[in-house]
């Protein structure tokens, strides 16, 4: 099948849905790849490491389209600006694509697709089980934003994040408030961590503290009780108590704080008011907001989607496009997603989709098959995070008990081992006992001598012992000189095989010891 | 030589061979601890050898010249990966030789005894015999499952544990039968005496005799049996066991004889085989019953939870530049490695990123392979020095800090599943925390399970990538890009 990847036409969209090596792995899945006429340029890709990657460019978005069957893009069909048409009317009746949907936002898009008997896949419905992580470009856009979000900050910041001490005086590291520890949230801390800010984050979430932490910030808390996790890893919306006291410590913040980045989203609904007007005027002249939420609405009250406000001398940064910013990392990353996808859609490795709506993974991402709308998808058979084993047995009860078991246990073996020397005392004659003395002391000795052996020298030592345990040779070596034939031969056998095991044990002992060296 | 003589050789021999095992448990006197057991062992020989009654050295030198050169040819061509077959190979001439020479003591006429000490003969040449049969076969069927020429499942017989005990009792009232046939002569009721056997059925007319070659056929069942119905995974312990055995063989042979430097010996290397195999059965949190019983992976347990998820695969160009950006790496090797032959490659690898200035280490779980220590005899080989390979007990706790582990052909020993999920048939093992680290490249050729049969949740966690490929193949091509 043929797969077309057309120029993005959103305003200010550099991003691209295939780079060259992406393009070259889909080829390898056994697909031919068209790429319009300077689709990567704005990310860095020319139409020429496109080409050397073997797939072909195209002047004509109309042509791609036309011949395409897959189409993959980052932003949902728009109208075209140049070609007069809605790029829904350019995808051919009953082709595929794949791109961000947001079916719940968009169903007049979702119409004009159902209408032209299209299969779609959303790369925003990809669910969030462990599995399909690697198709998860929210994840990986979010990844990018976050980061993204600490540059901007950065480049409107007057000074260090880092503390420093130069001969020309002291400069004390930026304090980072992060809102919301998502993925994004996140990327944020780890970034501004690695340029030496002291980071401090909030979630509602208890459960992500450990995440905050291991990456060098400091958890802020409240003293209130409330777990906030809702479902599919977001957050829910929280009690009245809840936001007071949220909002008392970011306005308590706000005073200290230099940097602001906030992530805060809840699915479905407008971003939550977060930072009020008056936490902004608190803050120090020269100081950023990063308000990763502008496209939802924001969560600073004086945010402007997709623009730069200064407002009380604050800079407040509203940029809904954050991951284009970085369209090459961007495009490399969701190029991935996408390959992950097609590879799971392409189970024969032939360059044949099929659609699989028994797979959790495949079944969530469709949300249009052939025309007919398959959104939202029923709840995946496998639940995205296994339930927790049950709780093992409180041994505690049971401790006593074996310890008295030990106890009689240590008791009757004593006692066996006890009445069999016994025994033996009393029946065996001398000569025996005197052996059998000797037997139970080097018995002990041995016991003594390997008990602290190093386990590297396992294999030496019992290649040594092994060796050793040849000692069975003195046995035939006494009996080789009988006058009977049977005898001497069975004799002369026994010398032969032990002395083929004392000579090599030694040997290949020697050989090994000989290796180990100390550097 | 004078008895006097003999006996102090033998007193020194026996204080070589207790020095010997000394040297061998640490690195800086390993080798002069097997030194010191040459010595030891060449003493006992030419001191044996020259006692008066030794006379027949035609027949003596030439056994002891052609046994000699074919040990020391065997063991100076064999590879360093085919160490546990030999070891389980010349384990098993121990046991030859001892039911040899128990055979050999039986047919040799006894003088000057009293009566209590000929019965004592004969439980001894019982014993040995049987010890020794048992030693011989159990390690051919262990050489054969290590070389692969059997195949390492365990072969579970039903009502396996009923056919032993069929077979122990049976041995039993053989061991009762032999007693009234033998030296001794204990007087007693026989079945076989009641059945009036024609003695034309017995070899050289001796019913005795009849009665230890069936024991060493039974006991050749039992040995096959015993190494046939233990997993791969345990073979460590089956060979530390039957180390151990050959040693009780020994001493067997040395009551019987009378000689005490073999009764020492024997006792030194059955009680340090013991020893070891509790040391390894402890490492694998195994109760040394139940690796004897065998079945491991087989039976029990349920693989359930962890094991939801995909692989995710990595190539040569990523691992090798996650390699090249790490600052501390552990290589986690396994029987994968051994199998390959691709320590050298490994070992090269580790100096490249050493040479860069990256902390390169290696971590060893105490049975990662088929031996115990196989894993830094391998590594020796491959001239890694040996203060670069830490024990799993030094290293578990750095692999929080470490940027890129690399696990070359292991699997269970690095397997979640032993410390999280209390279903696993491996549950409470102690294994390498490999996942802790940032990043787990796994080199393996499949995704099948290791020896174990059990499913590894490493492979789908997050930060774990899958490079497939022979090891051998893959650690040369990461070291071509590393270059």
């Amino acid at each position: 099948m043929l797969i077309g990847v057309p120029k993005e036409i959103h305003v200010e969209e550099r991003r691209v849905a295939a780079t060259p090596d992406s393009a070259e792995r889909l080829r390898k899945l056994g697909y031919d790849v068209l790429v319009e006429s300077g689709a990567g340029a704005a990310a860095q890709f020319t139409d020429e490491a496109y080409r050397e990657a073997g797939a072909e460019v195209v002047d004509e978005a109309r042509d791609l389209w036309r011949k395409a069957d897959i189409v993959l893009k980052v932003r949902g069909p728009e109208p075209h600006p140049s070609l007069g048409l809605h790029e829904t009317e350019l995808l051919k009746e009953g082709g595929h694509l794949v791109s961000f949907i947001w079916p719940a936002q968009n169903e007049h898009l979702m119409e004009r697709l159902r209408a032209r008997n299209a299969t779609i896949f959303a790369m925003d419905a990809i669910p969030r089980i462990s599995r399909a992580q690697k198709c998860d470009a929210l994840s990986s856009m979010a990844n990018i934003a976050g980061y993204r979000a600490v540059v901007e900050a950065t480049n409107r910041f007057g000074r260090f994040f880092g503390g420093q001490t130069t001969a020309a005086g002291n400069v004390p590291p930026a304090k980072i408030m992060i809102i919301g520890a998502g993925v994004s949230g996140l990327s944020a801390i780890g970034a501004s961590c690695r340029l030496g800010a002291i980071v401090r984050a909030f979630d509602t979430r208890p459960e992500v503290r450990q995440q905050v932490e291991s990456l060098g910030a400091e958890f802020l808390e409240l003293s209130f009780e409330e777990d906030g996790t809702g479902e599919g890893g977001y957050a829910k919306v929280m009690s009245e108590e809840f936001i007071k006291a949220e909002m008392d410590l970011f306005a308590h913040q706000a005073m200290e704080v230099d940097i602001i980045i906030t992530t805060a989203l809840i699915p479905g609904k407008p971003a939550p008011k977060l930072i009020t007007a008056g936490m902004v005027e608190s803050m120090q002249d020269g100081s950023v907001i990063v308000d990763l939420a502008a496209e939802q609405g924001g969560n600073c009250e004086l945010t402007k989607p997709g623009e730069v406000a200064v407002q009380h001398g604050v800079s407040i940064v509203g940029y809904t496009d954050l991951p284009s910013r970085m369209a090459t990392q961007s495009s490399q990353l969701y190029a991935n997603n996408i390959w992950h996808l097609i590879d799971d859609l392409t189970p024969e490795k032939d360059g044949r989709i099929f659609v699989d709506m028994e797979d959790d993974l495949i079944r969530g991402a469709t949300v249009l098959k052939s025309g007919e709308v398959t959104w939202p998808p029923p709840a995946p058979k496998v639940p995205p995070i296994a339930a927790p084993p049950p709780a093992t047995e409180e041994p505690g009860e049971e401790l006593p008990d074996k310890g008295l078991n030990d106890g009689i246990k240590s008791v009757i073996t004593m006692l066996i081992g006890g009445s069999f020397l016994y025994g033996i005392g009393l029946y065996a004659p001398t000569s025996f006992m005197v052996h059998f003395t000797i037997f139970v002391l080097s018995c002990f000795v041995g016991w003594q001598v390997i008990w602290n052996v190093t386990p590297a020298l396992h294999t030496p030592l019992m290649s040594v012992t092994n060796a050793i345990s040849g000692i069975v040779i003195v046995g035939p070596l006494l009996m080789v000189s009988n006058s009977s034939t049977v005898i001497t031969v069975l004799a002369a056998a026994a010398v032969f095989f032990a002395t083929i095991n004392i000579a090599g044990g030694f040997v290949v002992t020697q050989r090994m010891l000989q290796m180990f060296r100390r550097s | 030589m004078t008895t006097g003589l003999l006996a102090v050789s033998y007193i020194g021999a026996s204080i070589l061979f207790i020095l010997s095992l000394g040297g061998l448990s640490h690195q800086e006197t390993a080798r002069r601890g097997n030194v010191y057991g040459i010595i030891g062992m060449g003493i006992a020989i030419v001191a044996t050898a020259m006692t008066g009654n030794v006379t027949n050295y035609a027949v003596l030198i030439p056994a002891v010249a052609v046994g000699g050169i074919l040990g020391v040819t065997v063991a100076l061509r064999v590879e360093m990966t085919e160490m546990p077959q030999l070891v389980a190979i010349l384990n098993s001439l121990v046991g030859l030789s001892a039911v040899l020479v128990a055979i050999a003591s039986y047919l040799n006429p006894v003088f000057n005894l009293t009566r209590p000490e000929l019965i004592i003969l004969d439980v001894e040449i019982y014993l040995s015999v049987f010890i020794g049969i048992v030693t011989f076969t159990g390690s051919v069927v262990a050489f054969a499952k290590l070389h692969a020429i059997l195949s390492g499942r365990p072969l579970l017989l039903p009502g396996r544990n009923w056919l032993n005990l069929i077979v122990a009792l049976s041995l039993v009232w053989l061991g009762y039968e032999f007693l009234l046939a033998g030296h001794g002569a204990v007087s007693g009721p026989s079945l076989l005496g009641s059945l009036n056997l024609d003695p034309a059925l017995m070899p050289m007319g001796s019913l005795g005799l009849l009665l230890l070659l069936i024991v060493v056929l039974l006991g050749s069942l039992l040995g096959i049996h015993f190494v046939l119905a233990i997993g791969g995974a345990d073979m460590p312990v089956v060979v530390s066991v039957l180390n151990s055995y050959s040693g009780w063989a020994a001493a067997a042979t040395g009551f019987m004889l009378g000689n005490d430097l073999l009764i020492v010996t024997g006792a030194l290397v059955g009680s340090s085989g013991a020893i070891l195999s509790y040391i390894m059965c402890r490492a694998m949190n195994r109760n040394f019953v139940s690796v004897v019983l065998g079945g491991f992976g087989t039976e029990g347990g349920t693989i359930t939870a962890g094991i939801d998820g995909e692989a995710v695969a990595t190539t040569h160009e990523e691992t090798a530049v996650l390699l090249a950006n790490a600052k501390n790496v552990i290589i986690v090797p396994g029987y994968g490695m051994a199998v390959a032959q691709a320590q050298n490659a490994v070992s090269d690898v580790v100096e490249k990123l050493r040479s860069g200035g990256t902390n390169g280490r290696f971590g060893i779980h105490p049975v990662a392979g088929r031996l115990p220590g196989h894993m830094n005899v391998l590594l020796a080989d491959a001239k890694v020095p040996y203060d670069i390979v830490l024990e799993m007990d030094d290293i578990n706790d750095d692999f929080s800090e470490t940027d890129v582990v690399l696990v070359i052909g292991a699997n269970d020993i690095v397997n979640p599943g032993a410390a999280e999920d209390p279903n696993s048939p491996i549950a409470g093992m102690p294994v390498l925390e490999v996942w802790n680290a940032q990043t787990v490249i796994v080199l393996k050729r499949s995704m099948a399970t290791g020896y174990a049969g059990v499913g590894n949740p490493l492979f789908f966690k997050e930060n774990a990538r899958m490079l497939f490929g022979d090891a051998k193949e893959s650690v040369q091509a990461v070291l071509s890009h590393l270059n």
